[in-house]
């Protein structure tokens, strides 16, 4: 309750403006603005902000859904409230066949595709013949409710902010949610969401899909405000506005959008009406202005104006500890099959001439703790990345549990039963390290977009906090829960990356390196932790540089040197196996 | 259509596509070096243009001013930024470069502008007052943020853009410009006429990309540049100035838009922001071409020139329309083609 009393303040302050007299109509008009503008940036925060995919197309969305209610209603004569559906529908389409393209761009092209099919689809509406080419289409009707027609701004103000406060809210579900989780790890790259079986490509289109449906409700009641839709505010600049606007409130704030699209739009009026009286008429000197500001502000303060204002608020959110009393049902296992857990054969990888992983073959029995150990750029984490299917091996077979793993990729192989951690910390570190490690039981839960949005997801949320809550208390980092991961100590993020893998339920569990940047005391809690989960019944497989942490707790040992393995046997074997002492030290002179 | 209309065609597309080029070239220049993807390029051929359109009314363009102006920033943010080390030296040459310069360039424009004014000087003015603004540019509103992410910098080139699109209203007005053709020379090769103007254009182009391309693969500087795109740290520790570095490739850039600017102004009428759109042109092909290639982004832009001519003579009103579509299926292949990095992004 104490987190939705801001919402109803909110809303109620909003509901009551158009009454307290003396308020100038214009005011409502602005108003009016500020609710379109954030609609399209609410929609970017979720693109932008929190999936990390920059678009600066909104605006043609939002050109759809107006131009689908203008030509309906106009040409066909239909009920605005009728075409509502369709103009969501036709800017979700839109996004579909533009999102299947647009989402595989990587990195800078994606950004400069949005660019070019936006300025493409500002053409489009200009020049086809029943968009009305460059003039657009008048004659709207208003909305209405029974015999009242939203013909004033004071009328469709309503309309337009409930639209708000309610998209605000829905969209706040959708990310406080599993499927929320999965788009909030996107932005730090794709290889450890999909580790636990996020569907990275599915999550991407989805977001982009959500934004466009914003952009299209925008669009739809700017149409019915204007009652006319004419391509010049669906082009490349208005596109660029609406990043602008998701930037100033501070991209990743569902809030942001709301108070970027309130100082942008009161700056532009406030721009256009002074600044011809200080400078003398000059037109469009608003733009050099606005410009100027987007520069600085990236200079001063690129994470935007919202988080600014937070921290300075007394405000602190209170969070719900997990009811860790509630289980969830164990991942369906094979069940043993046969001793042998991880079966590699003949594994090869080569990057160009270089082989980084040269036929190598060995096995993960069950109940069994297996050390990869070698000299730097042995292969060790390319061999882990082969096993987890984030690389594909270029010969050679690789199975688990007697199935073959056949190339599949990362979300196949952790269905397996197999589950990691990286070598680099690979954390979202603007989330708690409760919503980290809860992506690893990413695949236990099934809710999705729809029903988190319409909070349908609660039992399944519980079930997954709570699995996520005791695997954090398992390695022992209950205190930390509530902290976001980016404030932890490497050695502490380690521990819940590995956390984050027990959420998996798994047979297997890969290690990279999880001892290092530990402390004396850490690293023996740490290799108890894993004697307890071996002796539970679990398989570890782990790449460790500290030999005395490695000799103490492997039941077997793997050397790898320049891709080739050179040794395989018990510690004590090992320590005295003169080929692993030369790959080390060097050859004795 | 017959040979005549397809040959007629082929050479529109090729001057345009050759324009594109240099665009595109300076594009992947910049970017290779500072990781800015330079939305203001076209303003850089705006400035270049239309300051040239005017100086050979005997005007002064109000570019000048503003080269002015951003060197008294640039100069002020050279102070701050080294306030704790302030030298003699170091105060001497940003002086020198961030005000002396500038202020010089005034001082020669309103001495020469006037009707009679040789043509060779007022491209030369044209020129130098481009590459100042283009290097003040990059001192106040990028070299700050050097550091920070693809995107960002990006969203402030964005920024730049509008801000230098605005002032090009206010120094050039509404109205479009025209300036007169640098050679009146011609060349008629079976139904084709070479204007002296689209030789040079090819001739100019040409030699761009020949000299970037060994600048870039062959000397020490354009390597140092090359490190400095790479690894701002790394380049930095092995002795290499990143900050100049930048510096050097807006200079070159906008000095390369403002060329192509002057080429293209006695062909076409330019209006303020004209040149947005023939630098998304270039940018099409930089793309095409990897935002890494020469080679290969010059001839992407030949293409895209080509591909406009023919759309143009074919369904006009959908001419931008084809031109920006076709970059989808281009960066659709260049994802698939790139290898799966890891992006670690803020």
């Amino acid at each position: 309750m104490t987190q939705r009393l801001p919402l109803i303040i909110f809303a109620l302050v909003m509901a009551v403006i158009p009454f307290v007299p003396g308020v100038p109509p214009f005011w409502i008009v602005l108003l009016d603005n500020i609710g379109l503008a954030a609609l399209v940036a609410m929609g970017l925060v979720l693109l932008t902000g929190v999936g990390g995919l920059t678009s600066f197309g909104q605006a043609a969305f939002c050109g759809f859904g107006a131009y689908t209610t203008a030509v309906l209603t106009t040409a066909y004569g239909l009920s605005p409230w009728l075409t509502l559906p369709a103009s969501l529908l036709v800017s979700g389409i839109a996004a579909v066949l533009l999102g299947l393209v647009t989402v595989r761009l990587s990195g800078h092209y994606l950004p400069l595709g949005t660019i070019a099919w936006g300025i493409g689809l500002f053409y489009l509406f200009s020049k086809l013949e029943f968009l009305g080419r460059n003039d657009g289409i008048s004659g709207i009707p208003p909305l209405s409710i029974g015999s009242y027609k939203m013909l004033s701004p004071d009328a469709i103000y309503y309309a337009i902010w409930i639209a708000v406060l309610i998209s605000a809210l829905l969209t706040m579900n959708l990310l406080d949610s599993r499927t929320g989780r999965a788009i909030r790890a996107l932005r730090r790259g794709h290889v450890a969401a999909e580790a636990f079986g996020v569907q990275t490509p599915r999550a991407k289109l989805l977001v982009f899909i959500y934004a466009a449906v914003l952009a299209g409700l925008s669009g739809w009641l700017y149409a019915h405000f204007q009652r006319a839709a004419n391509p010049t505010p669906f082009g490349a600049q208005a596109g660029i506005e609406y990043l602008f606007i998701a930037v100033v409130g501070g991209a990743g704030y569902v809030w942001g959008a709301v108070l970027g699209a309130g100082i942008v739009v009161i700056l532009k009026e406030v721009l256009q009406s002074y600044l011809p009286y200080i400078f003398g008429g000059q037109s469009q000197l608003e733009t050099i202005v606005f410009g100027i500001l987007l520069v600085l502000l990236l200079q001063l303060a690129p994470t935007g104006v919202w988080p600014w204002l937070m921290s300075r608020l007394p405000l602190k959110p209170g969070r719900k500890t997990p009811d860790t009393s509630l289980k969830l049902p164990a991942r369906a296992q094979a069940g043993p099959t046969s001793s042998v857990l991880l079966h590699i054969e003949k594994a090869r990888k080569q990057f160009g001439g270089v082989t980084a992983v040269n036929d190598v073959s060995f096995d993960v029995n069950a109940r069994e703790i297996v050390a990869l150990i070698g000299p730097n750029g042995a292969g060790k984490s390319t061999t882990f990345n082969l096993i987890t299917g984030v690389l594909t091996a270029t010969s050679g077979k690789i199975s688990v549990q007697g199935k073959e793993v056949e190339n599949a990729p990362p979300q196949e192989v952790v269905k397996l039963g197999v589950s990691r951690t990286f070598q680099h910390v690979k954390l979202v570190p603007d989330m708690t390290v409760l919503e980290n490690v809860a992506i690893g039981a990413h695949l236990r839960g099934s809710s999705g977009a729809v029903s988190s949005m319409l909070r349908l997801d609660r039992a399944d949320e519980a079930g997954l906090l709570a699995e996520a809550a005791r695997q954090i208390e398992r390695v022992g980092l209950s205190d930390q829960i509530d902290q976001l991961a980016g404030s932890l100590s490497l050695g502490q993020q380690r521990i819940v990356e590995i956390a984050r893998a027990l959420c998996v339920d798994p047979m297997l569990l890969l290690l990279d390196e999880p001892a290092a940047g530990l402390r004396h005391m850490e690293k023996q809690r740490l290799a108890a932790l894993l004697r307890q989960l071996r002796d539970g019944g679990m398989s570890v497989l782990l790449v460790e540089h500290d030999m005395g942490f490695v000799m103490d707790l492997a039941d077997r040992i793997v050397v790898l040197d320049f891709g080739t393995k050179i040794a395989e046997g018990t510690p004590a074997a090992i320590k005295t196996n003169p080929d692993v002492i030369k790959a080390y030290l060097g050859a004795a002179a | 259509m017959n040979t005549t209309i397809l040959l007629f065609l082929l050479q529109d597309g090729i001057t345009n596509g050759a324009i594109y080029a240099l665009l595109g070239l300076a594009l992947v220049l910049v970017f290779a070096v500072t990781r800015v993807i330079l939305i203001p390029q076209g303003e850089f051929v705006t400035y270049g243009a239309l300051s040239y359109a005017m100086l050979a009314t005997g005007q002064v363009p109000g570019t000048v001013q503003l080269a002015v102006g951003m060197g008294l920033v640039a100069f002020a943010l050279d102070l701050f930024f080294a306030r704790k080390a302030l030298r003699a030296r170091l105060v001497a040459r940003s002086a020198a470069l961030n005000i002396a310069f500038p202020v010089g360039l005034l001082a020669v424009t309103y001495k020469v502008a006037g009707p009679t004014t040789p043509m060779a000087v007022n491209i030369a003015l044209a020129l130098l007052i481009v590459a100042a603004i283009g290097l003040f540019l990059y001192r106040i509103a990028f070299q700050p943020i050097a550091h920070t992410s693809v995107l960002v910098l990006l969203i402030a080139a964005v920024g730049c853009h509008l801000a230098l699109q605005g002032l090009g209203l206010v120094f050039f007005g509404a109205e479009g410009l025209r300036g007169p053709a640098l050679s009146s020379a011609a060349v008629t090769a079976g139904p084709l006429r070479f204007t002296g103007q689209s030789l040079a254009v090819y001739g100019l182009t040409i030699a761009f990309i020949v000299g970037l391309w060994l600048f870039f693969g062959y000397t020490k500087t354009g390597k140092a540049l090359r490190a400095t795109a790479v690894n701002r740290l790394g380049a930095r520790l092995v002795g290499i100035r990143t900050s100049l570095s930048g510096q050097i490739a807006f200079l070159l850039a906008s000095m390369i838009g403002a060329i192509s600017g002057i080429l293209i102004v006695p062909i076409t009428t330019l209006y303020y922001d004209t040149g947005f759109l023939i630098g998304l042109k270039g940018f099409i092909a930089a793309i095409i071409g990897g935002l890494v290639s020469y080679p290969l982004t010059a001839i992407a832009a030949i293409l895209v020139g080509i591909v406009e001519a023919f759309s143009s003579f074919y369904a006009s009103n959908f001419k931008e329309v084809i031109v920006f579509t076709l970059i989808l299926p281009v960066l659709v292949l260049r994802s698939l083609a790139a290898p799966a990095v890891e992006e670690e992004k803020d």
